[in-house]
Protein backbone atom coordinates (compact mmCIF):
# COMPACT_ATOMS: atom_id res chain seq x y z
CA UNK A 1 0.00 0.00 0.00
CA UNK A 2 2.68 2.49 1.07
CA UNK A 3 4.49 1.10 -2.23
CA UNK A 4 1.74 2.43 -4.51
CA UNK A 5 1.57 5.78 -2.38
CA UNK A 6 5.23 6.50 -3.10
CA UNK A 7 5.27 5.49 -7.17
CA UNK A 8 2.31 8.14 -7.52
CA UNK A 9 4.33 10.71 -6.04
CA UNK A 10 7.04 9.84 -8.39
CA UNK A 11 4.63 9.77 -11.08
CA UNK A 12 3.61 13.33 -10.33
CA UNK A 13 6.62 14.57 -9.65
CA UNK A 14 7.49 15.53 -13.57
CA UNK A 15 3.81 17.29 -14.11
CA UNK A 16 4.64 19.30 -10.61
CA UNK A 17 8.31 20.28 -12.00
CA UNK A 18 6.90 20.78 -15.57
CA UNK A 19 4.41 23.20 -14.26
CA UNK A 20 7.28 25.21 -12.53
CA UNK A 21 9.55 24.82 -15.91
CA UNK A 22 12.18 23.26 -13.87
CA UNK A 23 12.38 20.14 -16.07
CA UNK A 24 16.57 19.99 -14.92
CA UNK A 25 15.22 18.08 -11.78
CA UNK A 26 13.27 15.45 -13.99
CA UNK A 27 16.64 14.65 -15.58
CA UNK A 28 17.92 14.41 -12.19
CA UNK A 29 15.58 12.15 -10.87
CA UNK A 30 15.68 9.85 -13.32
CA UNK A 31 19.13 9.41 -13.01
CA UNK A 32 18.56 8.78 -9.21
CA UNK A 33 15.74 5.97 -10.17
CA UNK A 34 18.76 4.38 -12.48
CA UNK A 35 20.90 4.35 -9.63
CA UNK A 36 18.15 3.57 -7.47
CA UNK A 37 18.05 0.20 -9.87
CA UNK A 38 21.94 -0.77 -9.67
CA UNK A 39 21.49 -0.42 -5.92
CA UNK A 40 18.62 -2.48 -5.60
CA UNK A 41 20.26 -4.99 -7.60
CA UNK A 42 23.79 -5.03 -5.63
CA UNK A 43 21.50 -5.20 -2.51
CA UNK A 44 19.77 -8.49 -3.41
CA UNK A 45 23.46 -10.10 -3.53
CA UNK A 46 24.73 -7.92 -0.49
CA UNK A 47 21.62 -7.43 1.88
CA UNK A 48 19.80 -10.78 1.03
CA UNK A 49 22.32 -12.70 0.40
CA UNK A 50 24.99 -12.07 2.41
CA UNK A 51 27.32 -11.99 -0.22
CA UNK A 52 29.68 -8.76 -0.22
CA UNK A 53 30.26 -8.17 -3.79
CA UNK A 54 32.99 -5.57 -4.69
CA UNK A 55 32.62 -6.19 -8.39
CA UNK A 56 28.95 -5.04 -9.24
CA UNK A 57 30.15 -2.21 -11.35
CA UNK A 58 31.45 -4.73 -13.69
CA UNK A 59 27.65 -5.51 -14.76
CA UNK A 60 26.27 -2.11 -14.22
CA UNK A 61 28.74 -0.77 -17.20
CA UNK A 62 29.19 -3.98 -19.49
CA UNK A 63 25.11 -3.61 -20.07
CA UNK A 64 26.05 0.28 -20.40
CA UNK A 65 28.33 -0.55 -23.36
CA UNK A 66 26.52 -3.33 -24.66
CA UNK A 67 23.82 -0.36 -25.19
CA UNK A 68 26.60 2.17 -26.32
CA UNK A 69 28.24 -0.20 -28.71
CA UNK A 70 25.24 -1.60 -30.55
CA UNK A 71 24.07 2.00 -31.09
CA UNK A 72 27.15 3.17 -32.44
CA UNK A 73 26.86 -0.16 -34.86
CA UNK A 74 23.21 1.10 -35.88
CA UNK A 75 21.28 -1.50 -33.07
CA UNK A 76 18.99 1.18 -31.63
CA UNK A 77 16.46 -0.92 -30.73
CA UNK A 78 15.64 -1.48 -27.15
CA UNK A 79 13.81 -4.46 -27.76
CA UNK A 80 17.37 -5.71 -28.83
CA UNK A 81 19.67 -3.47 -27.28
CA UNK A 82 18.25 -4.26 -23.34
CA UNK A 83 18.19 -7.72 -23.35
CA UNK A 84 21.34 -7.90 -25.20
CA UNK A 85 22.44 -5.53 -22.26
CA UNK A 86 21.05 -7.92 -19.30
CA UNK A 87 21.77 -11.02 -20.73
CA UNK A 88 25.56 -10.08 -21.10
CA UNK A 89 25.62 -8.96 -17.83
CA UNK A 90 24.04 -12.35 -17.07
CA UNK A 91 26.99 -13.63 -18.55
CA UNK A 92 29.62 -12.08 -16.87
CA UNK A 93 28.31 -12.72 -13.59
CA UNK A 94 28.04 -16.28 -14.26
CA UNK A 95 31.82 -16.51 -15.09
CA UNK A 96 33.16 -14.08 -12.60
CA UNK A 97 30.27 -15.57 -9.86
CA UNK A 98 31.24 -18.79 -10.34
CA UNK A 99 35.12 -18.12 -10.26
CA UNK A 100 34.53 -15.66 -6.62
CA UNK A 101 31.83 -17.94 -4.88
CA UNK A 102 34.26 -20.64 -4.70
CA UNK A 103 35.99 -18.00 -1.94
CA UNK A 104 34.06 -16.42 1.16
CA UNK A 105 34.65 -13.37 3.04
CA UNK A 106 37.53 -11.01 2.32
CA UNK A 107 39.00 -13.68 -0.49
CA UNK A 108 35.57 -13.08 -2.04
CA UNK A 109 35.53 -9.16 -1.96
CA UNK A 110 39.32 -9.10 -3.52
CA UNK A 111 38.25 -11.14 -6.35
CA UNK A 112 35.29 -9.64 -6.83
CA UNK A 113 36.80 -6.29 -6.75
CA UNK A 114 39.77 -7.92 -8.74
CA UNK A 115 37.68 -9.20 -11.75
CA UNK A 116 35.42 -6.26 -11.68
CA UNK A 117 38.98 -3.99 -12.77
CA UNK A 118 39.61 -6.86 -15.66
CA UNK A 119 36.26 -6.34 -16.76
CA UNK A 120 37.36 -2.26 -16.68
CA UNK A 121 40.74 -2.55 -18.53
CA UNK A 122 38.93 -4.27 -21.34
CA UNK A 123 36.66 -2.10 -22.15
CA UNK A 124 39.47 0.93 -21.42
CA UNK A 125 41.78 -0.57 -23.98
CA UNK A 126 38.57 -0.51 -26.51
CA UNK A 127 39.77 1.98 -28.56
CA UNK A 128 37.38 1.52 -31.47
CA UNK A 129 34.53 2.20 -28.71
CA UNK A 130 36.10 5.20 -26.97
CA UNK A 131 38.54 3.69 -24.57
CA UNK A 132 39.48 6.03 -22.19
CA UNK A 133 37.24 8.86 -23.55
CA UNK A 134 34.21 7.18 -23.59
CA UNK A 135 31.13 6.28 -26.39
CA UNK A 136 29.14 8.64 -26.99
CA UNK A 137 25.92 7.72 -28.48
CA UNK A 138 23.74 9.23 -31.66
CA UNK A 139 20.66 9.09 -29.25
CA UNK A 140 18.55 7.06 -26.82
CA UNK A 141 17.42 3.87 -27.80
CA UNK A 142 14.21 3.29 -30.19
CA UNK A 143 11.30 1.87 -29.13
CA UNK A 144 9.41 1.53 -32.24
CA UNK A 145 7.07 4.40 -32.72
CA UNK A 146 9.77 6.94 -31.96
CA UNK A 147 13.05 7.37 -30.21
CA UNK A 148 12.73 7.89 -26.14
CA UNK A 149 14.99 11.35 -26.42
CA UNK A 150 11.57 13.03 -24.77
CA UNK A 151 13.20 13.17 -21.09
CA UNK A 152 9.39 12.92 -19.60
CA UNK A 153 8.51 9.91 -21.27
CA UNK A 154 11.97 8.88 -20.58
CA UNK A 155 11.53 9.53 -16.80
CA UNK A 156 8.11 7.37 -16.87
CA UNK A 157 10.26 4.54 -18.94
CA UNK A 158 13.00 4.53 -16.12
CA UNK A 159 10.00 4.94 -12.93
CA UNK A 160 7.95 1.61 -14.55
CA UNK A 161 11.17 -0.50 -14.96
CA UNK A 162 12.14 0.55 -11.01
CA UNK A 163 8.22 -0.47 -9.94
CA UNK A 164 9.40 -3.67 -12.10
CA UNK A 165 12.13 -4.69 -10.02
CA UNK A 166 11.30 -3.35 -6.75
CA UNK A 167 7.98 -5.67 -7.07
CA UNK A 168 9.89 -8.58 -8.62
CA UNK A 169 12.75 -8.40 -5.72
CA UNK A 170 9.36 -8.49 -3.48
CA UNK A 171 8.17 -11.59 -4.75
CA UNK A 172 11.75 -13.04 -4.94
CA UNK A 173 12.48 -12.07 -1.72
CA UNK A 174 9.27 -13.98 -0.14
CA UNK A 175 9.49 -17.04 -2.83
CA UNK A 176 10.94 -20.28 -1.76
CA UNK A 177 14.67 -19.83 -3.52
CA UNK A 178 14.16 -16.00 -1.58
CA UNK A 179 13.60 -18.54 1.90
CA UNK A 180 16.47 -20.30 1.00
CA UNK A 181 18.91 -17.47 0.09
CA UNK A 182 18.61 -16.07 3.55
CA UNK A 183 18.57 -19.03 5.21
CA UNK A 184 22.31 -19.03 3.60
CA UNK A 185 22.97 -16.27 5.31
CA UNK A 186 22.08 -16.70 8.06
CA UNK A 187 24.04 -20.06 8.34
CA UNK A 188 25.65 -21.80 5.39
CA UNK A 189 27.44 -24.50 7.06
CA UNK A 190 23.33 -25.70 8.07
CA UNK A 191 22.00 -24.70 5.01
CA UNK A 192 24.18 -27.35 2.87
CA UNK A 193 22.95 -30.40 6.05
CA UNK A 194 19.57 -29.88 5.19
CA UNK A 195 20.33 -30.44 1.74
CA UNK A 196 20.00 -27.48 -0.41
CA UNK A 197 23.02 -27.12 -2.91
CA UNK A 198 24.32 -23.69 -1.24
CA UNK A 199 26.65 -23.05 -4.14
CA UNK A 200 24.26 -23.74 -6.92
CA UNK A 201 21.89 -21.08 -5.15
CA UNK A 202 24.35 -18.56 -4.05
CA UNK A 203 25.17 -18.12 -8.20
CA UNK A 204 21.67 -18.18 -9.30
CA UNK A 205 21.11 -15.14 -6.92
CA UNK A 206 24.49 -13.36 -8.20
CA UNK A 207 23.60 -13.85 -11.76
CA UNK A 208 19.84 -12.42 -10.94
CA UNK A 209 21.73 -9.66 -9.61
CA UNK A 210 24.02 -9.32 -12.39
CA UNK A 211 21.12 -8.89 -14.93
CA UNK A 212 19.65 -6.69 -13.19
CA UNK A 213 22.75 -4.76 -13.06
CA UNK A 214 23.27 -4.67 -16.78
CA UNK A 215 19.82 -3.42 -16.98
CA UNK A 216 20.27 -0.43 -14.61
CA UNK A 217 23.59 0.06 -17.08
CA UNK A 218 21.48 -0.21 -20.44
CA UNK A 219 19.26 2.99 -18.62
CA UNK A 220 22.05 5.28 -18.22
CA UNK A 221 24.33 4.56 -21.03
CA UNK A 222 20.48 6.28 -22.95
CA UNK A 223 20.65 8.95 -19.22
CA UNK A 224 23.07 11.27 -21.26
CA UNK A 225 23.63 9.24 -24.26
CA UNK A 226 27.32 8.82 -23.34
CA UNK A 227 28.55 5.89 -22.16
CA UNK A 228 31.92 6.21 -19.78
CA UNK A 229 34.15 3.52 -18.76
CA UNK A 230 34.10 5.14 -15.24
CA UNK A 231 30.93 3.35 -15.16
CA UNK A 232 32.65 0.03 -14.46
CA UNK A 233 35.55 1.22 -12.02
CA UNK A 234 35.95 -0.08 -8.84
CA UNK A 235 34.95 3.31 -7.30
CA UNK A 236 31.76 3.06 -8.84
CA UNK A 237 31.21 -0.66 -7.36
CA UNK A 238 31.73 1.61 -3.79
CA UNK A 239 29.40 4.19 -4.52
CA UNK A 240 26.57 1.42 -5.27
CA UNK A 241 27.84 -0.09 -1.65
CA UNK A 242 27.40 3.21 0.09
CA UNK A 243 24.18 3.19 -1.25
CA UNK A 244 22.95 0.09 -0.03
CA UNK A 245 24.57 0.38 3.33
CA UNK A 246 23.17 3.84 3.68
CA UNK A 247 19.64 3.02 2.35
CA UNK A 248 19.54 -0.26 4.51
CA UNK A 249 21.49 -3.47 3.71
CA UNK A 250 18.79 -6.37 2.92
CA UNK A 251 15.98 -4.36 2.75
CA UNK A 252 13.11 -3.42 -0.03
CA UNK A 253 13.51 0.28 -0.05
CA UNK A 254 17.54 0.10 1.07
CA UNK A 255 18.64 1.06 -2.92
CA UNK A 256 16.21 3.52 -3.49
CA UNK A 257 16.68 5.21 -0.59
CA UNK A 258 20.27 4.93 -0.30
CA UNK A 259 20.34 5.86 -4.23
CA UNK A 260 17.92 9.10 -3.52
CA UNK A 261 20.21 9.86 -0.31
CA UNK A 262 23.60 10.02 -2.01
CA UNK A 263 23.18 11.86 -5.20
CA UNK A 264 20.84 14.21 -3.77
CA UNK A 265 23.29 15.44 -1.48
CA UNK A 266 26.18 15.73 -4.36
CA UNK A 267 23.50 17.55 -5.95
CA UNK A 268 22.50 20.34 -3.01
CA UNK A 269 26.62 20.24 -2.03
CA UNK A 270 27.84 21.55 -5.49
CA UNK A 271 24.85 23.73 -6.59
CA UNK A 272 23.71 25.37 -3.48
CA UNK A 273 26.11 27.68 -1.82
CA UNK A 274 25.36 28.07 2.00
CA UNK A 275 26.19 31.40 3.05
CA UNK A 276 27.86 30.96 6.47
CA UNK A 277 29.74 27.81 4.71
CA UNK A 278 31.25 29.93 2.17
CA UNK A 279 32.39 32.58 4.66
CA UNK A 280 34.22 29.89 6.81
CA UNK A 281 35.29 27.44 3.91
CA UNK A 282 35.57 29.76 0.62
CA UNK A 283 35.79 26.96 -1.47
CA UNK A 284 33.99 23.72 0.24
CA UNK A 285 32.02 23.05 -2.96
CA UNK A 286 34.82 22.40 -4.60
CA UNK A 287 35.58 19.70 -1.60
CA UNK A 288 31.71 17.68 -1.94
CA UNK A 289 33.10 14.87 -0.97
CA UNK A 290 34.39 16.02 2.31
CA UNK A 291 30.96 17.43 3.06
CA UNK A 292 29.08 14.44 1.25
CA UNK A 293 31.61 11.99 3.47
CA UNK A 294 30.67 13.91 6.35
CA UNK A 295 26.99 13.55 6.74
CA UNK A 296 27.18 9.74 5.33
CA UNK A 297 29.09 9.39 8.37
CA UNK A 298 26.26 11.08 10.71
CA UNK A 299 23.59 8.83 8.93
CA UNK A 300 25.48 5.62 9.23
CA UNK A 301 26.42 6.58 13.28
CA UNK A 302 22.41 7.65 13.76
CA UNK A 303 21.13 4.90 11.86
CA UNK A 304 23.27 1.91 11.86
CA UNK A 305 20.40 -0.07 10.00
CA UNK A 306 20.53 2.33 7.23
CA UNK A 307 17.76 4.98 6.66
CA UNK A 308 15.08 2.16 5.47
CA UNK A 309 15.37 1.05 9.44
CA UNK A 310 13.83 4.33 10.14
CA UNK A 311 10.74 3.69 8.66
CA UNK A 312 10.53 0.24 9.15
CA UNK A 313 7.64 -1.29 10.79
CA UNK A 314 9.55 -4.35 11.76
CA UNK A 315 7.44 -7.04 9.96
CA UNK A 316 9.09 -9.91 8.71
CA UNK A 317 7.66 -12.68 6.91
CA UNK B 1 22.58 -49.24 5.55
CA UNK B 2 26.19 -47.49 6.01
CA UNK B 3 29.44 -49.25 5.19
CA UNK B 4 32.92 -47.80 6.07
CA UNK B 5 35.78 -49.45 4.61
CA UNK B 6 39.32 -48.38 5.82
CA UNK B 7 38.26 -44.69 5.77
CA UNK B 8 40.62 -42.31 6.65
CA UNK B 9 41.50 -38.82 7.60
CA UNK B 10 44.37 -36.69 8.43
CA UNK B 11 44.88 -33.14 9.58
CA UNK B 12 48.54 -32.69 8.80
CA UNK B 13 50.63 -35.11 10.55
CA UNK B 14 47.60 -35.56 12.53
CA UNK B 15 45.64 -38.71 12.30
CA UNK B 16 42.29 -38.18 12.71
CA UNK B 17 40.84 -41.85 11.28
CA UNK B 18 42.54 -44.47 10.97
CA UNK B 19 41.34 -46.86 8.90
CA UNK B 20 37.83 -46.98 10.29
CA UNK B 21 35.75 -49.87 8.99
CA UNK B 22 32.40 -50.15 10.35
CA UNK B 23 28.86 -51.22 9.42
CA UNK B 24 25.79 -50.12 10.32
CA UNK B 25 22.32 -52.42 9.92
CA UNK B 26 18.84 -50.90 9.25
CA UNK B 27 16.63 -49.85 11.67
CA UNK B 28 19.84 -50.19 14.47
CA UNK B 29 20.60 -47.36 16.95
CA UNK B 30 24.27 -47.71 16.51
CA UNK B 31 26.59 -45.84 19.48
CA UNK B 32 29.71 -44.45 18.69
CA UNK B 33 31.53 -43.80 21.77
CA UNK B 34 35.44 -42.93 22.71
CA UNK B 35 37.13 -40.47 24.73
CA UNK B 36 37.76 -36.78 24.04
CA UNK B 37 39.86 -36.55 20.52
CA UNK B 38 39.41 -40.34 19.38
CA UNK B 39 37.81 -38.64 15.92
CA UNK B 40 34.23 -39.60 16.23
CA UNK B 41 33.53 -35.78 15.12
CA UNK B 42 35.85 -36.07 12.23
CA UNK B 43 33.81 -39.29 11.53
CA UNK B 44 30.51 -37.76 11.54
CA UNK B 45 31.82 -35.29 9.24
CA UNK B 46 33.34 -37.60 6.69
CA UNK B 47 30.25 -39.63 6.79
CA UNK B 48 28.01 -36.44 5.68
CA UNK B 49 30.27 -35.07 3.31
CA UNK B 50 31.58 -32.19 5.04
CA UNK B 51 35.11 -33.12 5.01
CA UNK B 52 36.61 -34.59 2.56
CA UNK B 53 38.03 -38.50 2.89
CA UNK B 54 41.65 -39.32 2.08
CA UNK B 55 41.03 -42.63 1.59
CA UNK B 56 39.04 -45.70 1.92
CA UNK B 57 35.02 -45.87 0.82
CA UNK B 58 31.76 -44.71 1.89
CA UNK B 59 28.89 -46.74 1.12
CA UNK B 60 24.94 -46.27 1.62
CA UNK B 61 22.38 -48.61 0.75
CA UNK B 62 25.28 -50.34 -1.67
CA UNK B 63 26.35 -46.72 -3.93
CA UNK B 64 29.24 -45.59 -3.11
CA UNK B 65 29.21 -42.36 -1.45
CA UNK B 66 32.42 -41.23 -1.01
CA UNK B 67 33.11 -38.51 -3.40
CA UNK B 68 29.10 -37.16 -3.03
CA UNK B 69 28.77 -33.51 -1.61
CA UNK B 70 26.72 -32.97 1.38
CA UNK B 71 23.71 -31.50 0.47
CA UNK B 72 23.34 -34.88 -2.47
CA UNK B 73 23.80 -36.90 1.05
CA UNK B 74 21.26 -35.10 2.40
CA UNK B 75 18.80 -36.17 -0.57
CA UNK B 76 19.63 -39.90 -0.74
CA UNK B 77 18.60 -39.85 2.59
CA UNK B 78 21.49 -39.02 5.38
CA UNK B 79 21.40 -36.24 7.57
CA UNK B 80 23.02 -35.24 10.84
CA UNK B 81 22.75 -33.05 13.66
CA UNK B 82 25.65 -30.91 15.08
CA UNK B 83 27.68 -31.13 18.43
CA UNK B 84 27.36 -27.44 18.55
CA UNK B 85 24.24 -26.07 17.94
CA UNK B 86 23.82 -25.15 14.51
CA UNK B 87 20.47 -23.59 13.74
CA UNK B 88 18.47 -20.85 12.33
CA UNK B 89 18.76 -18.51 15.34
CA UNK B 90 16.74 -15.39 13.65
CA UNK B 91 14.00 -17.55 12.40
CA UNK B 92 11.18 -19.11 14.38
CA UNK B 93 10.87 -22.90 15.36
CA UNK B 94 8.08 -22.83 12.54
CA UNK B 95 10.47 -21.01 10.17
CA UNK B 96 13.25 -23.43 11.10
CA UNK B 97 11.83 -26.45 10.14
CA UNK B 98 9.56 -25.85 7.46
CA UNK B 99 12.90 -24.90 5.94
CA UNK B 100 14.10 -28.32 6.28
CA UNK B 101 11.38 -29.42 5.12
CA UNK B 102 10.89 -27.49 2.13
CA UNK B 103 15.13 -28.75 0.97
CA UNK B 104 13.91 -32.24 0.36
CA UNK B 105 9.90 -31.94 -0.98
CA UNK B 106 11.19 -30.64 -4.68
CA UNK B 107 13.28 -27.92 -6.00
CA UNK B 108 13.51 -24.33 -4.37
CA UNK B 109 14.60 -23.12 -7.75
CA UNK B 110 10.81 -21.44 -7.70
CA UNK B 111 11.14 -17.20 -8.02
CA UNK B 112 7.92 -15.86 -7.66
CA UNK B 113 4.89 -17.61 -5.25
CA UNK B 114 5.19 -16.74 -1.68
CA UNK B 115 6.43 -19.87 0.52
CA UNK B 116 4.12 -19.23 2.75
CA UNK B 117 1.04 -20.24 0.71
CA UNK B 118 2.94 -23.86 1.07
CA UNK B 119 0.40 -25.59 3.74
CA UNK B 120 1.69 -28.65 3.41
CA UNK B 121 5.20 -27.27 4.15
CA UNK B 122 4.31 -25.78 7.36
CA UNK B 123 1.44 -28.41 8.20
CA UNK B 124 4.42 -31.14 8.16
CA UNK B 125 7.12 -28.79 10.10
CA UNK B 126 4.12 -28.69 12.81
CA UNK B 127 4.04 -32.33 12.85
CA UNK B 128 8.03 -32.13 13.63
CA UNK B 129 7.50 -29.39 15.92
CA UNK B 130 5.08 -31.58 18.18
CA UNK B 131 7.50 -34.86 18.13
CA UNK B 132 10.24 -32.90 19.76
CA UNK B 133 8.34 -31.52 21.77
CA UNK B 134 8.34 -27.45 20.99
CA UNK B 135 4.44 -27.86 19.61
CA UNK B 136 4.53 -25.15 22.44
CA UNK B 137 6.89 -22.90 21.10
CA UNK B 138 6.79 -22.81 17.23
CA UNK B 139 6.56 -19.23 16.72
CA UNK B 140 9.36 -18.70 19.32
CA UNK B 141 12.69 -17.20 17.64
CA UNK B 142 15.09 -19.84 18.07
CA UNK B 143 17.73 -17.90 19.90
CA UNK B 144 15.80 -17.23 22.44
CA UNK B 145 15.14 -20.68 23.47
CA UNK B 146 16.67 -22.42 26.62
CA UNK B 147 19.39 -24.88 25.60
CA UNK B 148 17.45 -27.63 25.88
CA UNK B 149 15.05 -26.87 23.57
CA UNK B 150 17.75 -25.95 21.39
CA UNK B 151 19.21 -28.96 21.00
CA UNK B 152 16.00 -30.58 19.98
CA UNK B 153 15.40 -28.17 17.19
CA UNK B 154 18.88 -29.62 16.51
CA UNK B 155 17.35 -33.05 16.28
CA UNK B 156 14.58 -31.63 14.51
CA UNK B 157 16.15 -29.89 11.51
CA UNK B 158 17.82 -33.21 10.52
CA UNK B 159 14.28 -35.49 11.21
CA UNK B 160 12.47 -32.78 9.11
CA UNK B 161 14.43 -33.44 5.89
CA UNK B 162 12.80 -37.45 6.58
CA UNK B 163 16.07 -39.58 6.57
CA UNK B 164 17.44 -42.77 6.32
CA UNK B 165 19.72 -42.98 8.49
CA UNK B 166 20.87 -39.81 11.30
CA UNK B 167 23.72 -39.13 12.33
CA UNK B 168 23.15 -37.42 15.80
CA UNK B 169 26.05 -35.82 17.14
CA UNK B 170 26.11 -35.89 20.79
CA UNK B 171 22.91 -35.01 21.11
CA UNK B 172 22.67 -34.52 24.55
CA UNK B 173 25.72 -32.09 25.42
CA UNK B 174 25.12 -29.89 28.00
CA UNK B 175 21.88 -30.62 28.90
CA UNK B 176 20.69 -31.80 32.48
CA UNK B 177 19.05 -35.02 33.53
CA UNK B 178 15.59 -33.66 32.68
CA UNK B 179 16.34 -32.90 28.94
CA UNK B 180 18.19 -35.50 28.15
CA UNK B 181 15.23 -38.14 29.53
CA UNK B 182 13.45 -35.95 26.86
CA UNK B 183 15.83 -36.71 23.83
CA UNK B 184 16.21 -40.39 24.91
CA UNK B 185 12.16 -40.84 24.38
CA UNK B 186 12.29 -38.89 21.40
CA UNK B 187 15.18 -41.49 20.14
CA UNK B 188 12.80 -44.18 21.42
CA UNK B 189 10.01 -42.65 19.18
CA UNK B 190 12.27 -42.46 15.84
CA UNK B 191 14.00 -46.04 16.21
CA UNK B 192 11.04 -47.81 14.48
CA UNK B 193 11.32 -45.35 11.64
CA UNK B 194 14.86 -44.33 10.80
CA UNK B 195 18.37 -46.03 11.85
CA UNK B 196 20.26 -44.21 14.02
CA UNK B 197 24.14 -43.59 14.28
CA UNK B 198 24.34 -42.03 18.27
CA UNK B 199 27.92 -40.09 19.27
CA UNK B 200 27.34 -39.64 23.30
CA UNK B 201 29.25 -39.30 26.34
CA UNK B 202 26.67 -39.86 28.51
CA UNK B 203 26.55 -43.98 28.79
CA UNK B 204 23.44 -44.23 30.60
CA UNK B 205 22.16 -43.01 27.37
CA UNK B 206 24.11 -44.97 25.60
CA UNK B 207 23.44 -48.58 26.76
CA UNK B 208 19.77 -47.83 26.98
CA UNK B 209 19.26 -46.97 23.53
CA UNK B 210 22.22 -48.69 21.49
CA UNK B 211 21.82 -51.86 19.81
CA UNK B 212 25.27 -52.32 19.30
CA UNK B 213 28.49 -50.26 19.91
CA UNK B 214 31.33 -48.76 18.72
CA UNK B 215 34.42 -47.58 20.42
CA UNK B 216 36.10 -45.71 18.79
CA UNK B 217 40.16 -44.61 20.30
CA UNK B 218 42.93 -42.37 18.26
CA UNK B 219 40.87 -42.80 14.96
CA UNK B 220 40.99 -46.30 15.69
CA UNK B 221 38.20 -48.90 16.20
CA UNK B 222 38.95 -50.80 19.05
CA UNK B 223 35.83 -52.85 19.73
CA UNK B 224 32.62 -52.92 18.06
CA UNK B 225 29.38 -55.23 19.06
CA UNK B 226 26.43 -55.56 21.65
CA UNK B 227 26.19 -53.57 24.44
CA UNK B 228 27.10 -56.28 27.00
CA UNK B 229 30.18 -57.56 24.80
CA UNK B 230 31.18 -53.86 25.13
CA UNK B 231 31.16 -53.59 28.73
CA UNK B 232 33.06 -56.63 29.34
CA UNK B 233 35.53 -55.78 27.26
CA UNK B 234 38.64 -55.76 28.50
CA UNK B 235 40.87 -53.45 25.82
CA UNK B 236 37.64 -51.24 26.16
CA UNK B 237 37.64 -50.86 29.90
CA UNK B 238 41.39 -50.05 29.99
CA UNK B 239 41.48 -47.38 27.37
CA UNK B 240 38.05 -45.45 27.67
CA UNK B 241 35.29 -46.92 30.24
CA UNK B 242 37.49 -47.65 32.87
CA UNK B 243 36.45 -47.32 36.10
CA UNK B 244 33.38 -45.77 35.41
CA UNK B 245 31.61 -49.25 35.26
CA UNK B 246 33.38 -51.41 37.46
CA UNK B 247 31.06 -49.61 39.55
Amino acid sequence: MRAIGVFLLLALFPLAMQAMDSMFYVSLASRILIYAIAATSLNLVLGYGGMVSFGHAAFFGAGAFVVGIMAVEGVRSAWLAWPAAVAVAALAALVIGALSLRTRGVYFIMITLAFAQMVYYIFVSLKTYGGDDGLSLPGRSTVGIGTLGNDLVWYYVVLAVLAAVLYGLHRLVHSRFGRVIAAIRENEARAEAIGFPVYRYKLACFVIAGAVGGLAGALIANQSSYVSPSLLHWIQSGTLMIMVILGGVGTLWGGVIGAAVLLGLEHLIADYRIGWLAALAPNYQDHGGLAVGIVLLAIVMLAPEGLAGLFARRRDA
Amino acid sequence: MLELRAVSKRFGGVVATDEVTLEIVRGEVHALIGPNGAGKTTLIGQISGVLATDSGRILFNGADITRLSAHARVAAGLARSYQITSIFRRYSVLENLALAVQARSGTSFRFWRPVTHERALFDEARAIGAEIGLQARLSTVAATLAHGEQRALEVGLALATRPRLVLLDEPMAGMGPQESRAIIELIQRMRSRVTVLLVEHDMDAVFRLADRITVLVSGRVIASGAPAAIRADPAVRQAYLGEELAA
